[in-house]
C-alpha cells in the first residue's frame, strides 16, 4: 500500500476540517490486485468527493485516473464506489457521509480501465439494444397531426425513467450482474419501461421480445439495490416489475 | 420456448402445489402422524385412485417448478451456449426421470406388484 500525506500549501481554502482519502488504484496492464493511496485532504462543508479526488490530482499525484464532466449529477461520468455504496462523486459531499475516512473504488460489475474509470460499453450495448427511441410508423409529423398529443396522466406512467443519466449506479449495484455476465441490467430494463409505456410509442412488443430471454427480465431477483443508489430518484425495479406485467398479461 | 411462457409455468407450478399439498396436509390430519406412515395405510391411499392421482400431480408440479428454480440458479452462475444448452436438457431429462422414478410405486402398487 503506497501511503501519500500532507497538505496543499496553496490551498484557496480558509476554514477548512481533514479527512483521508484512501482512492483505489488498479491498473490491468500491470497491477495484479487493488491498492490503496491515502491522502489528507482538506474540506469544507460543501466540498464533494469529486472535488477531493481533484484536489488529489491537481497537488499530489496527477496520474490518478478518474471519469468526470458536468460536476452536477448530469453527464452521469463520475460514478463510483464512495464509502461501500455506488454514488456520484460530484453529488456526494464528504460533510454528509459522517466519516473521517472516505474510501472511493471503480464501480462494481464494469471492467476497470484504471483506478477509478470503468468501461461502459456493456452499458451503452444493452441500453442500444432495447431500442431507446420512439418507434411510430407515422414519424413525420404531417400537417394533420402536428404534434403527439399525450395526457398527463400518458405523462405520468414513465416520466421518472425519462430522468435515467446512463451513469451505471444500478448495474453496479445489481446483484444479478455480479454473477450473470449476460443479464441486460436495471438500467436497460428500466429504459425498456421507459419507452414501452409511452403512449406514443408502437415498439411494445418487439422491446419486450428482446428483454425475453434467458438472461432477461426474468433474472431479476427484485433485490431493489437498483432504486436505492439512482441519484436521480429512477425506480429500475418498480419499472422492472410493471414490465412483468405486461409480460404476464397483468397489463397492456 | 420463450423465458416468459417458461416462468408463467414455472409460478403456475407455484400455486397449483401450494393448493395440492395444503390438500395433502389436511388429507394426513384425518388420521394420526404415526399411523398415516404405516405401510397398510400408505398402500391403502396410493390404491386410492383420486389420491394417488393427486399424488402424482405434485410430483409433476414440484418436479418441473424445482428443476426450472435449479436451471436459473445455474444459468446464472455460470454462461456459455454450450453450458446453457447442458443445463437445460439436463434439467428436462432430470424431471423427466424424477417423474418417471415417483410414479413408479404407484404404478407397482395398483399393478399388483406390491
Amino acid at each position: 500500500m503506497a501511503l501519500t500525506s500532507g497538505l496543499a500549501e496553496n490551498s484557496p481554502l480558509s476554514s477548512f476540517q481533514l479527512i483521508t482519502l484512501r482512492i483505489a488504484r488498479y491498473n490491468p496492464e500491470h497491477d495484479s490486485a487493488k491498492t490503496f493511496m491515502e491522502f489528507q485532504i482538506q474540506y469544507e462543508k460543501w466540498t464533494t468527493v469529486l472535488e477531493a479526488i481533484l484536489e488529489v490530482k491537481k497537488y499530489f499525484d496527477h496520474s490518478v485516473a478518474v471519469r468526470y464532466s458536468c460536476r452536477q449529477a448530469t453527464c452521469g461520468s463520475c460514478g463510483m464506489i464512495i464509502n461501500g455504496k455506488p454514488r456520484l462523486a460530484c453529488f456526494t459531499k464528504i460533510s454528509e457521509l459522517n466519516s473521517n475516512i472516505i474510501t472511493v473504488e471503480p464501480m462494481n460489475n464494469f471492467p476497470i480501465i484504471r483506478d477509478l474509470a470503468v468501461k461502459f460499453e456493456r452499458l451503452f450495448d444493452t441500453h442500444h439494444k432495447i431500442k431507446p427511441y420512439l418507434i411510430h410508423d407515422d414519424n413525420e409529423i404531417t400537417k394533420d397531426t402536428k404534434e403527439f398529443l399525450q395526457s398527463p396522466e400518458e405523462l405520468e406512467q414513465y416520466i421518472q425513467f425519462s430522468n435515467c443519466i446512463k451513469c451505471g449506479l444500478c448495474n453496479s449495484a445489481c446483484p444479478t450482474m455480479a454473477t450473470d455476465s449476460s443479464f441486460v441490467g436495471p438500467q436497460a430494463l428500466a429504459q425498456a419501461y421507459r419507452y414501452v409505456a409511452d403512449s406514443r410509442d408502437k415498439g411494445k412488443d418487439n422491446r419486450l421480445k428482446i428483454i425475453d430471454d434467458s438472461h432477461g427480465i426474468w433474472r431479476c431477483h427484485f433485490a431493489g439495490s437498483c432504486s436505492q443508489v439512482c441519484p436521480k430518484g429512477v425506480d429500475p425495479a418498480m419499472g422492472i416489475q410493471l414490465l412483468r406485467g405486461y409480460m404476464l398479461g397483468f397489463r397492456s | 420456448m420463450r423465458e416468459s411462457i417458461i416462468m408463467k409455468i414455472h409460478y403456475g407450478t407455484a400455486l397449483a402445489a401450494v393448493a395440492l399439498v395444503a390438500v395433502h396436509i389436511l388429507m394426513r390430519l384425518t388420521q394420526g402422524f404415526a399411523e398415516s406412515l404405516q405401510y397398510d395405510s400408505v398402500i391403502t391411499n396410493y390404491k386410492f385412485l383420486p389420491y394417488a392421482g393427486m399424488l402424482e400431480i405434485i410430483l409433476i408440479l414440484l418436479s418441473i417448478h424445482g428443476f426450472n428454480g435449479l436451471r436459473v440458479i445455474l444459468l446464472e452462475l455460470k454462461q456459455g451456449r454450450a453450458y446453457e444448452k447442458a443445463v437445460s436438457y439436463g434439467c428436462i431429462v432430470a424431471i423427466i426421470a424424477l417423474i418417471v422414478y415417483g410414479s413408479r410405486t404407484i404404478i407397482m402398487v395398483n399393478t399388483g406388484m406390491m
